[in-house]
């Protein structure tokens, strides 16, 4: 089943899906264009993965790490399906990361690999913007490339796990106006989904609703304002999203911090 | 006498009442206050700051010039601590199996009032509600290059409270003694007058790039030579007009989370 959470007609629902429709909770039958989409689970605790894919790290000139990169996003960071986000006018380069999102479904610690699906509740999609002209090298990536509001659309949906037979060989793609710029293939994580269960509950306790986003294939691209950049993972969906500038913010963008777009993660 | 807020420890609502936050008793607080234990008393998310004491940045020497970091720090370098690590006042510190110290992070937490998106800094205390204590804990590690998760994200790892002092209350936020004391010893002793950004300026330049919102807690920063702690260690940090926070640091199977040390 797919599942999400959306507002419509002045309340927040959960919806299932149903033949390309929304069924909310009280029976309402509903488009898709009807609602407002929001991020299927409510974020709470949200790892996210740096340098998990070994074509990745190659492109940033990094040899892939011994141990799993993991960063922590705040709840101001996420948004839903179809949802705006800003990029400040004077960056040179933000660019997207379209990535497979792991939700816990139940309380545990120190999960070994072979039980770590038990705790799967299901799958979305995350697209993990970054901006890189605020790289500095202290907790890298540091939360103002990587926690910026608006910067992580994730959705549309929630897809159970029993429905994804095989989530280590998924298809992962991003197009940016329609033009395919990015494709992968969920095989080729370096640290895979029971791996990453065993090593964060290692040292602490996963709840139910934390989401795990499991790190980016090649192919970035920069983006501007005005794309529409859709990220899509087989089996689970299509997450659109729009790149709007300043003005819509009403902001007058600091840009201070320069370095160069290469070799960075 | 300070109008406080405080959530005992099982009971849902928030109590506010009124307390003396410049009693310094040294862990007195184990024996006057048997059974009062805390639940933190914000609920939002955690985030902290990275090198905001001149001390704690000068520390690092030429170091800073040098790979990995190349250069010193230009914005606030935030990270944050997950809703897994929040205990409150007199609730146990939970010491890994694998782990024999653990270092204390004395920081003021400001706690946000409303939703904060691009403030400035002459508005930034309009988004204050008050301020609390935090005991950011660290398993000790010397590089800052990498965040921090396996060092700072364990359970039980970031003791708030024991309440929330409201902003009138304290007069000059930024010059306000803090104090660590291990068993009755100070051990650390530092103000945020030595903050490199004030509250203020700190509030504008964070939410210049992300929004706080109702009852998260921004921490101020550690200061330099965060004390050591290991097993069987009380634990108290001492703020100036805020209170005392403490808590007693125990082996981590030995530890019943949210129950009495």
């Amino acid at each position: 089943m797919k599942r999400a959470r959306i507002a419509y007609s002045g309340g927040v629902h959960d919806a299932v899906e149903e033949n390309g429709l929304l069924r909310l909770n009280d029976g309402r039958l509903v488009s898709e264009d009807e609602v407002i989409w929001l991020p299927p689970v409510q974020p709470r605790t949200v790892f996210a993965l740096g340098l998990n894919y070994a074509d990745h790290a190659k492109e940033l000139a990094f040899n892939a790490p011994e141990e799993p990169l993991v960063f922590l996003k705040g709840p101001n960071t996420f948004v839903g399906h179809k949802a705006e986000t800003h990029r400040p006018d004077g960056v040179d380069y933000m660019h997207y990361e379209c990535e497979l999102a792991i939700v816990i479904g139940r309380k545990t610690r120190n999960v070994k690999r072979d039980d770590a699906y038990h705790y799967v509740e299901g799958y979305t999609i995350a697209n993990d913007y970054a901006i890189r002209d605020y790289l500095e090298n202290y907790y890298r990536p540091n939360l103002r490339v990587k926690n910026r509001d608006t910067c992580t659309p994730i959705g549309p949906w929630l897809t159970d796990r029993e429905d994804i037979k095989d989530p280590m060989n998924l298809q992962i793609r991003t197009y940016i106006n329609d033009q395919l710029t990015q494709e992968g293939t969920t095989k080729d994580m370096i640290f895979d989904i029971p791996a990453l269960i065993e090593y964060l509950s290692s040292f602490m306790t996963l709840d139910k609703g934390d989401i795990i986003l499991t790190g980016t294939p090649e192919g970035l691209k920069g983006v501007k304002a005005g794309d529409k950049v859709v990220t899509e993972i087989e089996g689970i969906g299509r997450l659109e999203n729009m790149i709007v500038g300043d003005s819509k913010f009403n902001r007058k963008s600091k840009v201070d911090v320069k370095e160069s777009t290469v070799n960075h993660n | 006498m300070s109008n406080v807020q405080m959530k005992r420890h099982g009971i849902s609502y928030t109590k506010e009442t009124a307390i003396d936050p410049s009693y310094t008793g040294t862990s007195a607080i184990f024996d006057q206050t048997k059974g009062l234990v805390l639940d933190a008393p914000t609920s939002g998310t955690i985030y902290g700051t990275l090198l905001n004491y001149k001390g704690a940045l000068s520390s690092l020497g030429e170091a800073i010039h040098e790979a990995p970091y190349k250069k010193p720090p230009k914005a606030p370098i935030m990270y944050i601590k997950p809703a897994n690590t929040v205990i409150g006042h007199c609730m146990p510190i939970p010491c890994p199996i694998d782990i024999d110290e653990l270092e204390m992070g004395a920081s003021l937490g400001i706690v946000i009032g409303k939703q904060a998106t691009n403030v400035s800094i002459n508005e930034a205390l309009n988004y204050v509600e008050g301020f609390t204590i935090v005991n950011d804990v660290s398993v000790p590690h010397e590089s800052i290059y990498r965040p921090a998760i396996k060092q700072k994200a364990r359970d039980g790892f970031c003791p708030v409270g024991p309440w929330v002092v409201q902003k009138c209350e304290v007069k000059n936020p930024d010059h306000l003694g803090i104090r660590v004391y291990i068993n009755g010893e100070l051990k650390q002793e530092n103000t945020t007058s030595n903050l490199i950004r004030p509250i203020q300026h700190l509030i504008a330049d964070v939410t210049e790039f992300m929004t706080l919102a109702k009852g998260d807690v921004l921490l101020v920063g550690i200061p330099e030579n965060a004390p050591i702690a290991k097993k069987g260690d009380y634990v108290r940090i001492e703020i100036d007009q805020v209170g005392f926070l403490e808590n007693q640091i125990v082996a981590e199977d030995e530890v019943k989370l949210g129950g009495k040390v």
